[in-house]
């Protein structure tokens, strides 16, 4: 082992640090147009919001400061105390939070109001850095796979118990860790997979083309392409696949004119074309002896069952709440004075700024108070509003190069631990990010989680900046330590 | 190192892939919202500004002495903006406004029904209740906060200070569909002239809205000014009108008129305004104002007298003998007679189907004589032989060329005057007689003495009066003097010639001096010592009873001051009533007074009923 000091001013990567900067910035500028009050019309006044977010700022930037002064070697010795310091903060939250609409995962210790839930984000990235940089660490072995998937998923389950359903989806990006680090790609895959089938089954759900349920037949349809094209995807059979459409388009004409007759449930008919497929595969399973074949049926039964029995997981596993924002979002229901009214204020006021904005401080959606949580949540709205086409997309890609100058970054680094770690700080910024922007523009569900560094807040702002920064201080030593 | 069993660089370039499709996507998104659609712009706008209308007030009116008739007071409309209202107390706000809870539910539905309400918006603000009384304005004043959505807009309504001349004031309403649909200035709730001076000249009166543009936040709450009040407008308040009318006038002929249905005009004939007119019967302007005006409308609506109706501008009669004087004038034009003709007459016309009769008067008389007594036969004899002459080639062009010279003499089509509802009258042609079928001289004699298919009505008459006066020109009659910052239409500033000549004028004046004071003359109840008048009755036969009674004249015969007629229906010879209700109506405007000789008079006609049976409805 050898340590060759470099100076940290020197070896920081200052793209990240402005454009770290910009963001908290144009975060503070927001939050100043978003709470800013038609009554009093003190600029500088530190007892409101934009007052009190100056101060996380400033402690902020001292924090990032103090960070990249610490050895960078300690994070890798200190991950797992780190780690268990915050679960058991989270677990003395579960206690001891008072319930704040309707979520008990705050820390109320006088003025200052800490959320642990911001920072286990922090402690969990430092931690599955920790464990999958290990030497003999492999995903494949499923001991292994095991061991990280309990490090992500108790904080998980600890934050469910305080109600912040937002802050434990964000957990999700390890996922996308994981996926970097060797997890099957069919994983991910089928995740999306069944993502599609969900939102499909629910969005038609209740729509039905003459005898034919739509949610149903959709997602049987894909199941049956998706089947199919994988099929296609093996070189070795590929020649058999005109043969299966030669059937399809045969049995769904012949269904067709029967239809002019009867009017049927094509569901059958595509559950009928599934089966002979299925049949296929086996008697290819049978010829060739390759289990890729039963790999393929497993997928195709799997996904058949879980498109059935989505209704039942839409009506018994979810919260109203729950329901009714995905409802909203998926233009089931429309109700912009009830359920949809964030959302529809939020596009309302994006919409509006048109391309170029109305203008910082003009915005008469965020200084009249339309949107809810304007400050906070929906602090994107400010932007979109004042800043127009330009402003918000501006932000856009200022995200999007932090993120992939974060992925590059991770891919230079010597050791497995800070890779890892690093793609954890650019997944966490990007589901953040995704679910942030898509709830506000109306792609995504509402799903309460904050913009990095623009949300009002202290524990998020720290939160995000000790993620960063840490991952800066390794990146500024990767040479250190070969 | 490792082994690997994935390709990770290119594992990296797929999740660098999945972070720019969302990234696309989302920008694909704000596009769409921000750029595609204009429709977020406006309802950003529609949630934000409140813009509250800023009402002028309205012109007022006077009379031509300067008397103020009309002006304007404050009241205060109840207004809701349907988006911002909240659970209240109902049972307050009824009681404060005193309206019954079944009303109170039963406005708010007809404002949410897009069928009578096509303009309604649950942002724009609704006139829940108009006109509320200075008492529930108070009450309610002080207990709007507690609901939500509701606000009292100020207003003013009319206010009258004589309880005459409706028929030319008119009145306001709230503005209908009709209007709304008509004209953008007008929303619902707004106040719009439907009849007289109100409905013709209510562009002037109307002013310019003003509106001011407030901030409201998510709860309803005004926050102050947009933008300082930089796009807020000014109201600009109505012109001010002076009328022709004069009052004292108007307030002395209603009073004649009572118990009698019909009209009496004045016209001043060298200015052609108006200085009274009255409809009989009419009704308190002042009743049509405020919240009453639904229950008084329907009750004059429902009157068989219809005393709603101008019967001045549209009512259309056969003039009878006042007719005469324009046939004497056609006739001497058109050389078809000299002042020197003189037909026979004894008692009717030998001629023609049923033999029209005639009074008895001495026999022959030239034009002179046969306006002053009145004599039938001698227009039949004088229309026979216009329309026999040969000089017009046919019959009809004669038809015709008659009718251009009663259309000249402002007949057949509506004068102009500047008042809503003015009727046009008939005046036959030749094409009307022959769709008909076969007509000649003597089929539509009776078109001479302005009986047949003859109507005019009695503003026509008046200004038949007032041109003669003025020896052959009028100006459009009208009842606005003048407009506040702004000229009259040119209409009524230029004289408008029959194209006869004056000294056929001449003579038919002194055949109307005749009728006065001459042997046999058919007014002489018209003779005032002191002023020359000039008159003729008319006498018209009609189908609803008894003879309607016409006066026309005017006075004095040189250099006139006043151009008048009167009418009462069913009020038998012209001599009856007509033509005392002149005496008094001229010495009234040129005196000022009634001589204490003709006291008895005015007593009997002001105590005389004619009010024909009509059969009333329900």
């Amino acid at each position: 082992m050898s340590y060759r000091k470099t100076k940290i001013k020197n070896s920081i990567d200052w793209l990240t640090v402005i454009i770290y900067l910009i963001l908290v910035i144009a975060g503070w500028f927001s939050i100043y147009a978003a709470t800013y009050n038609y009554d009093q019309m003190n600029i500088l006044d530190l007892s409101g919001r934009a007052g009190m977010q100056m101060i996380w700022i400033l402690s902020s930037f001292i924090i990032g400061l103090a960070l990249l002064l610490i050895e960078s070697d300690w994070y890798d010795i200190f991950a797992f105390w780190i780690y268990l310091l915050i679960i058991a903060l989270l677990i003395i939250t579960i206690f001891v939070a008072p319930d704040i609409k309707g979520s008990r995962s705050w820390l109320v210790m006088g003025p200052i109001r800490i959320q642990p839930a911001e920072f286990a984000k922090f402690a969990t990235a430092l931690i599955v850095a920790k464990v999958m940089g290990d030497y003999h660490f492999k995903i494949t072995k499923v001991q292994n796979l095991f061991t990280v998937l309990g490090f992500i998923f108790l904080p998980i389950a600890l934050i469910l118990l305080q109600k912040e359903t937002g802050s434990a989806l964000v957990f999700v990006a390890f996922a996308l860790v994981m996926y970097r680090e060797g997890m099957p790609g069919v994983v991910l895959f089928s995740g999306s997979f069944a993502v599609l089938l969900f939102v499909l089954a629910v969005r038609y759900s209740t729509e039905i083309w003459n005898a034919t349920p739509a949610g149903e037949f959709l997602g049987l349809i894909l199941i049956l392409f998706f089947t199919i094209g994988l099929l296609y995807n093996y070189p070795k059979v590929r020649r058999n696949v005109p043969y299966i459409l030669y059937v399809i388009l045969g049995v769904c004409a012949v269904a067709g004119i029967i239809s002019i007759f009867v009017s049927f449930n094509w569901c059958w008919v595509i559950l009928l074309l599934l089966a002979f497929t299925i049949l296929f595969f086996f008697f290819l399973f049978i010829k060739f002896r390759a289990s890729t074949y039963l790999w393929i049926i497993f997928f195709a039964i799997t996904s058949v069952g879980f498109l059935y029995s989505v209704d039942y997981v839409f009506d018994n596993l979810l919260e109203q709440h729950q329901k009714t924002r995905i409802e909203v979002t998926l233009g089931i229901i429309d109700d912009p004075s009830g359920a949809g009214y964030n959302v529809n204020q939020s596009k309302i006021a994006i919409g509006s700024g048109g391309l170029s904005g109305k203008g910082y401080m003009n915005g008469t959606q965020t200084k009249l108070k339309y949107v809810p949580e304007q400050d906070t949540d929906f602090i994107f709205c400010t932007i979109g509003e004042e800043k127009g086409f330009i402003g918000s997309v501006s932000v856009l890609v200022l995200f999007l190069i932090l993120i992939i100058r974060l992925i590059l970054l991770a891919e230079r680094q010597r050791s497995a631990f800070r890779r890892i770690y690093g793609y954890a700080v650019a997944s966490i910024f990007f589901v953040h990010l995704a679910v942030n922007i898509g709830m506000v523009i109306g792609i995504t569900p509402v799903i309460g989680i904050p913009l990095p560094f623009f949300s009002y807040g202290g524990s998020s702002l720290w939160a995000f900046t000790i993620l960063l920064f840490v991952f800066l201080r390794l990146d500024a030593s990767r040479g250190d330590r070969l | 190192m490792k082994t690997t069993y994935f390709n990770p660089d290119r594992r990296k370039t797929v999740l660098i892939a999945i972070v720019c499709v969302v990234v696309l996507i989302y920008i694909i998104q704000l596009f769409r919202l921000q750029v595609l659609n204009p429709n977020y712009k406006v309802w950003a706008d529609n949630n934000a500004f409140f813009p509250k209308t800023l009402y002028p007030s309205r012109g007022v009116m006077s009379d031509r002495n300067g008397k103020l008739l009309v002006y304007n007071q404050p009241a205060y409309d109840v207004m809701v903006i349907m988006r911002e209202t909240q659970e209240f107390d109902t049972l307050s706000f009824c009681r404060a406004v005193d309206i019954s809870i079944e009303r109170f539910r039963k406005r708010l539905d007809e404002i949410k029904d897009k069928r009578n309400n096509p303009g309604y918006s649950s942002y724009i603000p609704q006139n829940f209740l108009t006109q509320l009384s200075n008492r529930q304005y108070g009450i309610l004043q002080e207990s709007i906060y507690k609901f939500p959505g509701f606000y009292i807009q100020n207003r003013t309504i009319r206010e009258y200070s004589f309880p005459y001349a409706a028929h030319v004031l008119g009145y306001i309403a709230a503005a209908d569909k009709q209007n709304i649909a008509d004209d953008e200035y007008y929303q619902r709730g707004d106040l719009v002239g439907k009849t007289g001076v109100e409905r013709s000249y209510e562009k002037q009166l109307r002013g310019q809205k003003g509106v001011e543009v407030l901030l409201r936040n998510a709860h309803g709450h005004i926050k102050g000014k947009y933008e300082n009040g930089m796009h807020d407008v000014a109201p600009i308040s109505g012109k001010d009108l002076t009328l022709s009318i004069d009052i004292d006038l108007q307030k002395y002929g209603e009073e004649l008129m009572q118990n009698k249905l019909g009209a009496i005009i004045a016209i001043e004939p060298k200015t052609g305004e108006i200085l009274c007119m009255i409809s009989s019967p009419t009704y308190d302007p002042s009743s049509l104002v405020g919240r009453q005006f639904v229950e008084s409308f329907f009750k004059l609506a429902e009157d068989p007298y219809k005393p709603l109706l101008n019967r001045s501008l549209s009512g259309t009669y056969p003039p009878g003998s006042v007719f005469k004087t324009t046939q004497g004038l056609t006739f001497l034009q058109e050389n078809i007679i000299t002042t020197h003709t003189a037909y026979t007459c004894f008692y009717g016309w030998p001629l023609g189907n049923g033999r029209p009769g005639c009074h008895g008067h001495a026999s022959p008389l030239t034009l002179t004589g046969a306006i002053g007594n009145s004599c039938n036969s001698y227009f039949f004899w004088g229309l026979k032989a216009m329309l026999e002459n040969k000089k017009y080639g046919s019959m009809r062009a004669a038809m015709d060329k008659w009718r251009d010279y009663m259309v000249a003499q402002g007949f057949g089509y509506p004068l102009g005057v500047d008042l809503p509802g003015e009727k046009r009258g008939l005046i036959p042609n030749g094409e009307y007689y022959s769709k008909k079928g076969r007509w000649n001289a003597f089929s539509v004699i009776s078109i001479a003495i302005g009986q047949g298919e003859v109507t005019l009505s009695p503003i026509q008459i008046c200004n038949l009066a007032a041109t003669i006066a003025n020896r052959g020109y009028f100006y459009t009659p009208h009842v606005v003097k003048k407009i506040q910052d702004a000229s009259l239409d040119s209409i009524y500033l230029q004289p408008r010639s029959t194209g006869i000549d004056p000294v056929h004028y001449e003579t038919i004046v002194e055949g109307m001096r005749w009728a006065v004071n001459g042997p046999g003359g058919t007014c002489h109840g018209a003779n005032i010592p002191d002023i020359m008048v000039c008159g003729k009755t008319g006498t018209a036969q009609n189908s609803s009873g008894r003879n309607h009674s016409i006066f026309m004249a005017f006075a004095p015969m040189d250099n006139p001051q006043i151009a008048l007629m009167a009418f009462v229906e069913n009020g038998g010879y012209g001599a009856t009533n007509a033509v005392p209700i002149c005496r008094l109506m001229i010495q009234k405007y040129l005196k000022g007074e009634i001589p204490a000789s003709d006291q008895w008079l005015e007593d009997r006609i002001k105590n005389t009923v004619i009010l024909r049976n009509v059969i009333q409805k329900n």
